[in-house]
């Protein structure tokens, strides 16, 4: 059984409790100031391969080639980077039907101080609805950590590519 | 030389070390699949550029086997990052193979950047990879290779396709072919008990 609310966790704590109850053990990330707590406990990890990527599009195809080896890979990213991987999650994921996730640090939206992310903040949920890829959102009173545990089994069910998208306010408690 | 001497050269050595082996988008894909076609192929049919990300990924999960990718000028010009990750994470099982015939072979052999000044060896050399070799002949190559598991080796190539035909293979069948291969983890030592009663797991 999970556990009940990781009341005493921090958003990334209970992020990074999701991903070690989803097995998750392979992760690629291109940094965002809300994943900043977050991505160190992942390097850290004994059970998890990571790598910083250059760009999220190479992150995808790293993680394809991961998955062909045995792995259950995700991707941490700010959803800028949707927009630098789109031709990838389409002509490889989708096409051969290849898992997943992307826990996603949502900016532009309500709370954003950086004019220059409002576009794509407004546009990510519409791209992701176009691409048909299914995507969780935090909601109140559920533990973070259930909401990973939740992805990763759309993700392997469906086999396709799953957002997890984190908003500012979510970030806010760390 | 042309592409197709490469990757006759580079399928041996694959076939030989029982490595996987990627092969990237278009021509060069259709050219591996009519030379050799093999369970240990990955043909990849979309997402240009990536074929050395995919080969990487899959290298370090699998640390117990060879991974070769061959890939192209025109792939890696699009996805010049990657050579600094793999810089980055010295996998001792991956083997990345440029075959640069300095043109877009599979759109009507446009010019790429190689043609001009750039040096793609030069490149991934500057991005921190310290085994990077470059051959222009079958020869060559074929003498690297035998030396060689990990690194980068640049293979100058003239531009020129065979007449391979489509792979008739669908995107399910290429995953499903190669992950029986790919994602069978390594055999471990397995306890036989005693067959006592009945046991229930």
């Amino acid at each position: 059984m999970m556990s009940s609310l990781s009341a005493d966790l921090t958003p990334s704590q209970s992020i990074f409790k999701g991903i070690n109850y989803a097995g998750i053990d392979f992760i690629v990330s291109v940094p965002c100031a809300n994943l900043k707590e977050l991505i160190p406990k992942v390097d850290e990890s004994p059970d998890i391969i990571h790598l910083p990527v250059t760009r999220e599009e190479e992150g995808v195809g790293i993680c394809a080639g991961a998955y062909m080896g045995g792995k259950k890979p995700a991707m941490l990213m700010q959803n800028s980077g949707l927009g630098n991987s789109i031709n990838a999650l389409a002509s490889l994921n989708m096409l051969y039907g290849i898992p997943l996730l992307m826990i996603i640090s949502h900016r532009g939206v309500e709370g954003e101080s950086i004019v220059a992310q409002v576009p794509m903040g407004e546009l990510t949920s519409k791209l992701l609805d176009t691409m048909d890829i299914p995507y969780f959102l935090p909601q109140k009173g559920v533990d973070p950590a259930d909401l990973i545990v939740k992805a990763w089994s759309a993700v392997s069910n469906q086999k396709k590519p799953v957002a997890v998208l984190l908003p500012i306010p979510f970030w806010r408690k760390q | 030389m042309k592409r197709i001497d490469a990757i006759n050269e580079i399928a041996a050595k694959a076939q030989e070390t029982d490595a996987l082996l990627i092969g990237n988008i278009g021509i060069p894909c259709k050219e591996l699949h009519h030379a050799c076609d093999m369970p240990n192929n990955f043909y990849m049919l979309g997402s240009m550029g990536l074929a050395s990300s995919i080969g990487l990924g899959l290298a370090l999960s699998r640390p117990d086997k060879k991974v070769i990718t061959i890939d192209g000028d025109g792939s890696i010009l699009m996805n010049m990052g990657t050579l600094a990750t793999i810089a980055s994470q010295e996998p001792q099982n991956y083997l990345l193979i440029i075959i640069d015939n300095r043109a877009y072979g599979s759109t009507g052999n446009q010019p790429t950047a190689t043609s001009k000044n750039t040096d793609l060896a030069a490149v991934a050399k500057g991005a921190g990879n310290k085994k990077v070799y470059v051959v222009d002949t079958s020869e060559s190559l074929k003498e690297t290779l035998k030396s060689m598991d990990n690194g980068i080796i640049v293979v100058k190539a003239e531009p020129g396709n065979t007449d391979a035909p489509v792979i008739t293979l669908t995107p399910q069948e290429i995953l499903r072919r190669f992950m029986d291969v790919s994602s069978q983890q390594p055999q471990e030592q397995t306890f036989h008990l005693p067959i006592e009663g009945h046991f229930r797991f």
